[in-house]
């Protein structure tokens, strides 16, 4: 290329670099507002881990035990009885939470103008967990290595960030390379694609004592399966073609292997440890929501 | 044909029977594959199709396609709801004969109708065609049907009946003949030579012609006869007079009930008309029917003149046969009505025809009065006298209204100092108005004005003595005519006045109108023109191409091209032709009873295929729809239906969206606003502007009126009736006001609008000085409608609409303001301070003190520019405010304050 070529070049990309840039930013701010309002709606009634432990906050007093050295005595509080006490601080030891949120093309698909693409309600939830730990003193991340987990209100600008990006792949592929050890995991997706490379990473992450939750997203469509006629089905990216003469024949055995398929993915879970859940996105986000903070934290307690 | 329907190409229904392939091709047929995007196709890989046939199209939408194709075989096989069977189905060239006269016009529409009919049915068959207007006839020429249904439209009928036999061709043809139900003159004649060529069929409507025959005067009611062709049961028909109302408007100034008794082919009633009314109706005519045999048009007999008797001076009262207008009067009487009194008295009135009997001395208006009378088209008969022969009158020159020179004294003959006898009548010219008239042998003349020998006089002379001396000579002047009868109105220069002969030249002038029609032999040479006939319909329209015709033609010969109903004119006189003459009567047509006799009526035939291409379209349309929606892609259609409802409301908000103009009509007469002439010069318009602002200001403050920033308007362009009161501020720079400029200032200030001069020279220059912008106001104003002014007196409104003042300062101290001047008697009552002037705003102030200045303030209220020096300046400044807040209540609550109610409370604050 000449360098009056670059030179051509260089300022339209930097422009149009810099107009998606423009237009993913203007993303951000909605996106966290409604991962921030979503989040409000979950209260923090449970945050803690409720017993004695490494932390800074105060948790209770108890009686000495054999074994207890004397400096561990609070002689302040001592000193009003007979009885020594030891000063137990809360057990505050931050988890390690990485996410996976499946931004492939097949994720940006939606079935109707009023019903928002599946990608959409991923990151939203995403993003709304995100907020929770944080809050909750929590690192978050993302699964690889792209995004370490970090706790901060700046991790969850960054967060909103990374979940932004589209990915150009007709399905999303989990990603299995440095898994931190003993982490929580939260997988997003609609899991259409390999399973294959799902199972690797899910045995992966349970062989590093990593646990987790994994929301299957799904269009209702896809539920459903509404269509008649002849018809060329293809995927988002267009990589994958089928035709068939007649689709409202082909509805049974698709839905056949839809439920194989979510009974393979629990199946999957169960083994490694993890929680299953299906969301649509003709549902509230609230109640699918309401559910990843359950299971993430009932898995944690 | 099935029953009500027939069709054009029967065998295209065949086709009919390839529907149920088209039906199993259509179901075979897949439709084409919709592409989708589905992330579930993942688990869709690898599934095969159960069944390799794919859906079937909907039965319900293969039955629509189906009625597609129907409608599209049926429409193009020709079907025609009604088909014209009447006519039997031949072969061979037919003529289609119309009567195509006025009798006919009245269902004409019918009648083109089943020509139309006729003329399909015949291009059906493949027959050429000619067609006959009996009215108009043509050379017959046998032509394509359509080519006559083209020119069918161009083909009505005529105002008159067929008199003669048309041409006919050699060949044998078919006749259709059209009849108007009216017996023709030549009717048997022609139906046995149509019969010699082949068979004649006659259509014909049941419904008998009526017409009105002309309108005659009987004891001074008119006598109302309507006739009908076919003497049926009993029938009512209204006829309505039509003429111009006072204002001008053509309407029915009457109608009338004519009652048809059963059995009666005539009804007739009488109409009593005042006569003002009757010498308005021009036309009568029946109501509901439209032919020109309903119409009857009315002309002079109809219609009374106005003719004005003046005499000179009457000083022989009593002896009543020797006045001057004792013959004329009787003369007239009958037949006009007469006016008398002062000319100058009379003149408004516009009287048809003023009679001068022996005036010699006119006044210069009274002259010039007259002159104008008769140049827009009166007639001013002058008979001679012994005034006339003593006076000067037109001896030297001659005078304007006078038709000749006259020698001194005239002459006298056979008298008892004279030689020769008495002199008679010479027979009338044939270029008189008069000829044709009798010249009785009785009439003899003994005394005369002469006439100068002048080279116009030839021209002039309408009537001769024997021995060639003029006796009635004539002038026109402008439209109108001044005629001289050299003889005296009464008996005493001539027996004239004596003769029958008198009364028929007052007709033949058009000084009297005959009532009763006119004798062939009186109006044999007379040449009529027609200047307004009648059409087929009973509509009259205006002609000048149309040659003149004979008087005695006039009257007698049958109604064709050349002699059209409608109204004629020699010289003055006006004569209707009507299609019906007084003893004409309508006689129905008589048909061989061989004839089969044909309605005209008959259900229209209408061709079907349109409608069923239309439906094919249709369902064509709907499928596309369906289609769209069964292959679930109809989103695009909504796209364009939604763009659809979007746009066409913009549409609609476009054109409600308010003009300019509105906006500045709002903005003036949402509050009450002052306003001023914007001059051109940017410093004086602001100074104006600054100066109503002020004005406004302190009446806000100080008032209950509160205007609104005051507007600077430009008199050729904006509406000034929005504004109670406008500033002029006179400069020499500014333009002179267009003409249409004036007029609008001229209806504002007939309207009840003010405006305040200001030429803002007092200092340097008096009212009416010459100053420049003195001289400038005079050019400004000249062309306005401005009634006589005064200085403004002590107890002017102005002084006291609100505060009471003496003076009415600007910048410049001059009492010199000038208002309209009160009426001239105005009076004090004796213990009033005031006169009693209870009327009237006067529409203009005009003063030189630069109120404007004084007024002006800036938007914190101080003002712009000085008055006056210290306290007294602020004085003055106080009372120019003043003196603008009297001026707007003035116009506002105009004389209110004038009334004398309020005199003890103005009493009281005077001090008095």
């Amino acid at each position: 290329m000449s360098d009056a070529a670059i030179l051509r070049a260089v300022p339209d990309g930097s422009a149009r670099l810099r107009a998606r840039a423009e237009s993913e930013a203007s993303r951000l701010p909605p996106l966290l507002a409604r991962a921030d309002h979503l989040a409000g709606t979950v209260l923090l009634g449970e945050h803690g881990r409720r017993r004695a432990g490494m932390g800074d906050d105060f948790w209770q007093y108890r009686p000495v035990q054999q074994g207890d050295s004397a400096a561990m005595i609070d002689w302040r509080r001592s000193a009003r009885g007979d009885a020594q006490f030891v000063r137990e601080r809360e057990w505050q030891i931050a988890q390690s939470v990485m996410l996976w949120v499946d931004q492939a093309a097949s994720m940006r698909f939606s079935s109707d103008a009023k019903i928002e693409p599946k990608a959409d309600r991923a990151r939203l939830l995403a993003l709304a967990t995100a907020v929770l730990l944080v809050r909750g003193g929590e690192r978050v991340g993302l699964t690889g290595t792209s995004l370490p987990p970090q706790r901060g209100r700046a991790q969850v600008l960054r967060l909103a960030e990374m979940l932004s990006r589209d990915e150009a792949a007709d399905y999303g592929v989990p990603e299995h390379r440095a898994m931190i050890p003993q982490a929580r995991a939260l997988f997003i997706s609609d899991y259409m694609g390999d399973i294959a490379e799902l199972k690797l990473a899910l045995t992966k992450a349970a062989d590093r004592g990593v646990r987790g939750v994994m929301l299957q997203v799904l269009d209702p469509s896809e539920e459903a399966f509404p269509f008649t006629g002849r018809t060329i089905f293809e995927s988002i990216g267009g990589t994958l073609a089928h035709e068939t003469l007649k689709a409202g024949d082909l509805r049974t055995r698709y839905l056949d292997r839809l439920a194989a398929r979510k009974d393979e993915l629990a199946a999957l879970a169960r083994v490694t440890g993890w929680r299953f859940h299906t969301h649509h996105t003709g549902d509230s986000a609230q109640v699918a929501l309401l559910w990843l903070w359950a299971a993430m934290s009932g898995g944690a307690a | 044909m099935l029953g009500a329907i027939g069709f054009a190409v029967p065998s295209l229904l065949w086709a009919l029977l390839a529907l149920p392939a088209l039906w199993l091709i259509l179901r075979a047929v897949p439709p084409a594959p919709i592409r989708r995007r589905f992330p579930g196709v993942a688990l869709l890989l690898g599934l095969k199709d159960d069944d390799q046939v794919s859906d079937r199209t909907p039965w319900w939408l293969l039955a629509l396609r189906m009625l597609a194709v129907a409608a599209v075989i049926l429409g193009l096989a020709g079907p025609i709801l009604n088909p014209d069977r009447s006519t039997a189905q031949g072969s061979g060239p037919v003529l289609i004969v119309l009567d195509a006269g006025w009798g006919g016009a009245q269902d004409w529409a019918a009648r083109q109708e089943l020509a139309d009919r006729l003329l399909a049915q015949a291009g059906r068959d493949g027959r050429p065609v000619a067609m006959l207007r009996l009215t108009a006839p043509e050379p017959v020429e046998f032509l394509p049907a359509e080519v006559w249904r083209a020119r069918l439209p161009g083909m009505g009928p005529q105002a008159w009946t067929a008199t003669a036999m048309p041409a006919l061709p050699e060949s044998a043809f078919e006749t259709w003949w059209l009849s108007d139900g009216l017996a023709l003159p030549m009717q048997d004649e022609l139906f046995a030579a149509l019969e010699a060529k082949g068979p004649v069929q006659v259509y014909q409507t049941g419904r008998a012609a009526i017409a009105l025959a002309p309108v005659l005067v009987e004891d001074g009611a008119l006598r109302l006869t309507a006739r009908r062709a076919l003497a049926g049961e009993a029938r009512v028909i209204g006829v309505a007079a039509m003429g111009l109302d006072p204002a001008g408007v053509p309407r029915a100034l009457a109608r009338i009930d004519l009652t048809f008794a059963p059995g009666a082919s005539e009804a007739t009633a009488l109409l009593s008309l005042p006569a003002e009314l009757r010498a308005r109706v021009t036309r009568f005519e029946i109501e509901g029917l439209r032919s020109a045999g309903a119409v009857t048009l009315s002309d002079d007999s109809l219609r009374r003149r106005e003719v004005a008797l003046i005499a000179g001076r009457d000083d022989r009262e009593g002896l009543e046969l020797l006045s001057p207008l004792y013959y004329l009067r009787s003369a007239l009487e009958p037949s006009v009505d007469l006016i008398e009194g002062a000319l100058l008295d009379i003149l408004p009135a516009n009287p048809d025809v003023i009679v001068l009997a022996d005036v010699a001395t006119l006044s210069g208006a009274e002259q010039a009065a007259l002159l104008d009378w008769a140049d827009k088209g009166g007639l001013l008969l002058r008979f001679a006298g012994p005034r006339l022969a003593a006076s000067d009158l037109s001896r030297t020159e001659e005078d304007p209204l006078m038709p000749v020179r006259l020698r001194a004294g005239g002459r006298t003959v056979g008298g008892a100092m004279s030689w020769g006898a008495p002199k008679s009548l010479a027979p009338f010219a044939e270029t008189s108005p008069l000829f044709g008239l009798a010249v009785p042998d009785d009439v003899a003349v003994t005394s005369q004005v002469m006439a100068q020998p002048d080279p116009t006089l030839a021209d002039r002379v309408i009537a001769q003595l024997t021995d060639g001396t003029p006796l009635i000579t004539r002038k026109r002047i402008g439209q109108g005519q001044v005629v001289l009868v050299h003889v005296t109105a009464n008996a005493e220069w001539s027996s004239l006045p004596l003769s029958g002969l008198f009364v028929q030249m007052l007709e033949r002038l058009a000084v009297s109108s005959a009532t009763e029609a006119p004798a062939i032999a009186d109006m044999a040479g007379t040449t009529w023109a027609p200047f307004e006939v009648l059409d087929a319909f009973g509509r009259l329209s205006a002609t000048d191409a149309l040659q003149g015709v004979d008087g005695a033609a006039l009257m007698v010969e049958a109604l064709g091209p050349d002699l059209r109903p409608g109204l004629y004119r020699s010289e003055a006189r006006v004569m209707a032709r009507n299609v019906l003459g007084s003893d004409d009567t309508l006689a129905p047509a008589i048909w061989p009873a061989r004839v089969p006799v044909v309605g005209i009526g008959g259900a229209k035939e209408t061709p079907l295929a349109g409608w069923l291409l239309a439906l094919a379209l249709l369902a064509l349309a709907v499928d596309v729809g369906a289609t769209l929606a069964l292959s679930g892609r109809l989103r695009l259609a909504r796209a364009g239906v939604l763009v659809l409802v979007l746009v066409m409301p913009r549409a609609d908000a476009a054109h409600a969206q308010a003009t300019p103009d509105d906006a500045f009509t709002l903005l003036a007469t949402a509050e009450t606003v002052l306003s001023y002439v914007r001059t051109g010069d940017a410093t004086l318009d602001e100074t104006s502007q600054l100066g109503l602002q002020g004005l406004s200001d302190v009446l806000f403050f100080r008032t209950s009126i509160e205007p609104a920033p005051p507007i600077g308007v430009n008199l050729e362009t904006d509406d000034l009736g929005l504004f109670p009161f406008i500033y002029w501020p006179v400069t020499e720079q500014q333009p002179q006001p267009s003409a249409e400029a004036y007029a609008k200032l001229n209806r504002y200030l007939r309207g009840g609008g003010m405006i305040l001069f200001d030429t803002r020279d007092a200092d340097v220059a008096r009212f009416g000085g010459s100053s420049p912008q003195g001289r400038k106001l005079r050019s400004l104003a000249a062309p306005l409608d401005i009634p006589a002014l005064e200085p403004l007196p002590e107890d002017h409104i102005l002084t006291r609409t609100f505060y009471l003042l003496q003076d009415f300062p600007g910048r410049h101290i001059s009492r010199d303001v000038w208002v309209e001047a009160a009426p001239a008697d105005a009076e004090k009552i004796e213990g009033m301070p005031f006169r009693n002037l209870n009327d009237g705003v006067t529409p203009v102030i005009i003063g030189g003190n630069d109120w404007a200045s004084a007024w002006a303030a800036d938007e914190r209220g101080n003002p712009i520019y000085p008055v006056g020096r210290g306290q007294t300046g602020e004085r003055q400044r106080e009372l120019a405010y003043r003196f603008g807040v009297n001026i707007v209540m003035h116009v506002l609550t105009g004389n209110y304050k004038s009334d004398q109610v309020h005199v003890p409370a103005l009493l009281e604050r005077l001090g008095q």
